[in-house]
């Protein structure tokens, strides 16, 4: 058995097998593998005995539940109001030229993909980002280039 | 110093290690007279709506069925909201407790706490509290768990009944009301929905009696709330308040000297210029006089180096995107109304057409089916009406 089936077998084992479990389960694949491929969604189904159109459906609603293989991390910058007011625009522009890459877009070597989201709630400490769980707040231009550092050391 | 002339008060975040003593308590007290404590403060739901709590207890707990539920809803997704993560954060046990009360009054045995995907951060303590709790529950023969379901990056899903849809493994797409989630919630069993903070003050209210909580306030509106503050001012943060303040008064404590405008309600709610400051009340409509407006405590400040139009455009690019596509006046009215008033903007088109788009909003509230789709005319029709020349030039 490859690995995917393994995980999506242990996933289902502990969450049971039922419909209020696909989210878990998808939430669960996307933690290891960082993206939802449709031979995972097919599988799924299979577990789940529901079709893998209600799968990809239901997976399709939600703006975490990427389908593109994408980054070992993924950057959601926070694109509301206030985060725009507290320069943001500047934030996402240092990014991009760190990393050499367009907002939707993941670097060449796999390591970052970078998105905009809707708000982090931390508006209170605006700009703020998402990289995959962790939260940074209160972001400058200087601040995002040392945080993408700390990651391309710890990945060298 | 920082001064300020609105009361503070402490009930949410103030430090209290007895838990269990308060959880025992009200396992020992009578399921009626609970109800009465919490309609007696005439708590409203902080998540918004404002709906009764007292009321949606008692009519979940009249149900007969072999199964509810309470959730705890934590999607905390209006742009400018911040405080749940926060009371999650600080005092995770009042909120646990206040399901507890809940699961005990109305006959439910499972509780939830519906996450949002943006906060799985918080996921290992809070999972650390339930499991002290859950221990508790146990030594003292309660049948009581909880469960944190986490969302995945969907504003709607803190829609109650699209809630309920991605709780049971589905696009989280709203439904038809009525049924009410009282009646027909989670799994089709009677459901108590409740927002973080209202949970939290229902421990407090439990506690230390109806009395503390509707001594403050105002008619309607009685005891505090946190408001989440943020934009242009110099004590962006989180604050316990009493309701039935003006905006005015808001304003001089957390203003900036120079500010514009005040978005409350965050993209669902309204904008609120200088001039109407003295007269809008921050608290839930009832014959108050003034206009009262209801928050789900998002308060967003702006001064005069902001552009109206960018805000206006921010909000309606996020509704676009986070519609959820059911019914038409939503998904298509969101679009229309983003481009319409960059098409004004670039002089593309006329400006009477702002009044063609501001009948489309009030269109969407008469026939969109839940409130991410009612209440896009909200902040349309104050900002276009108030900055109008800022929509044009
Ligand atoms: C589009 C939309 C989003 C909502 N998001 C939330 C939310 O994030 N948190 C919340 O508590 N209530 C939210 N609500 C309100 C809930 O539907 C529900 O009224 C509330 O959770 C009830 O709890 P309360 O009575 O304690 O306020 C939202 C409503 C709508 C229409
Ligand atoms: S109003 Fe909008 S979000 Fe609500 S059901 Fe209709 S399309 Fe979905």
């Amino acid at each position: 058995m490859d690995n995917i089936s393994t995980t999506i077998k242990t996933l289902v084992k502990k969450h049971g097998k039922k419909r209020e479990s696909l989210l878990p389960v998808l939430q669960g694949i996307i933690k290891q593998e960082n993206f939802l491929s449709e031979y995972a969604m097919v599988l799924v189904a299979t577990e789940l005995d529901i079709s893998a159109a209600e799968v990809y459906g239901t997976a399709s609603f939600y703006s975490f539940m990427n389908h593109k293989k994408g980054g070992k991390y993924i950057i959601r910058i926070c694109k509301t109001i206030t985060c725009s007011m507290k320069g943001k625009i500047q934030v996402l522009q240092a990014i991009e030229d760190m990393l050499k890459i367009k907002v939707g877009d993941t670097t060449p070597d796999g390591l970052f993909t970078l998105l905009e989201t809707n708000c982090l709630g931390w508006c209170h400490k605006a700009p703020a980002m998402l990289i995959n769980d962790e939260v940074y707040t209160s972001l400058t231009p200087e601040r995002v280039r040392e945080i993408l550092s700390e990651y391309l050391t710890k990945n060298k | 110093m920082e001064s300020y002339h609105l009361k503070r008060i402490d009930f949410i975040f103030k430090n209290e290690n007895d838990w269990k003593d308060v959880l025992s308590r009200a396992l020992a007290s009578d399921k009626q007279l609970i109800l009465n404590e919490l309609m007696e403060s005439e708590l409203k739901g902080r998540g918004g709506a404002g709906f009764p709590t007292g009321l949606k207890w008692k009519l979940t707990a009249d149900e007969k069925s072999d199964e509810k539920h309470i959730i705890c809803n934590a999607d905390e997704g209006e742009p400018g909201t911040f405080k749940d993560r926060e009371i999650l954060t600080q005092v995770p046990f009042k909120v646990l407790v206040g399901m507890a009360i809940c699961g005990y009054v109305i006959g439910a045995l499972k509780g939830f706490i519906y996450l949002r995907g943006e906060y799985t951060f918080l996921m290992p303590e809070l999972e650390k509290a339930i499991k002290e709790f859950e221990y508790y529950c146990k030594e003292i023969n309660f049948k009581f768990s909880i469960k944190i379901f986490l969302g995945s990056g969907a504003y709607i899903c803190g829609e109650e009944t699209a809630l309920f849809e991605s709780m049971e493994g589905k696009r989280g797409e709203p439904r038809n009301k009525p049924p009410f989630p009282t009646k027909n919630g989670y799994l089709g069993k009677p459901t108590v929905v409740n927002n973080v903070e209202t949970l939290a003050h229902t421990y407090t209210i439990f506690k230390y009696g109806a009395k503390q909580f509707y001594d403050l306030g105002v008619q309607y509106s009685r005891g505090t709330k946190l408001f989440s503050v943020s934009g242009d001012t110099p004590k962006a943060g989180i604050y316990e308040l009493e309701l039935g303040m003006t905006l005015e008064q808001f304003v001089d404590d957390f203003g900036d000297g120079d500010t514009k405008a005040v978005q409350v309600g965050g993209a669902s709610g309204f904008l609120v210029p200088r001039k109407l400051f003295s007269q809008t009340i921050i608290g839930f409509k009832g014959k108050l006089e003034g206009h009262s407006l209801p928050t789900g405590g998002s308060m967003m400040l702006f001064n005069s180096s902001r552009s109206m139009f960018n805000v206006l455009s921010n909000y309606l690019y996020f509704f676009h995107e986070e519609s959820c596509g059911q019914c038409t006046p939503c998904r298509v009215g969101c679009q229309v109304l983003l481009n319409g008033i960059n098409e004004v903007k670039k002089g593309e088109r006329s400006t009477l057409y702002l009044d063609k788009l501001l009948q489309l909003t009030e269109t969407m509230k008469q026939t969109a089916k839940c409130g991410l789709g009612q209440s896009v005319a909200n902040s349309f029709s104050s900002i276009v009406e108030n900055f109008k020349e800022e929509m044009i030039y």
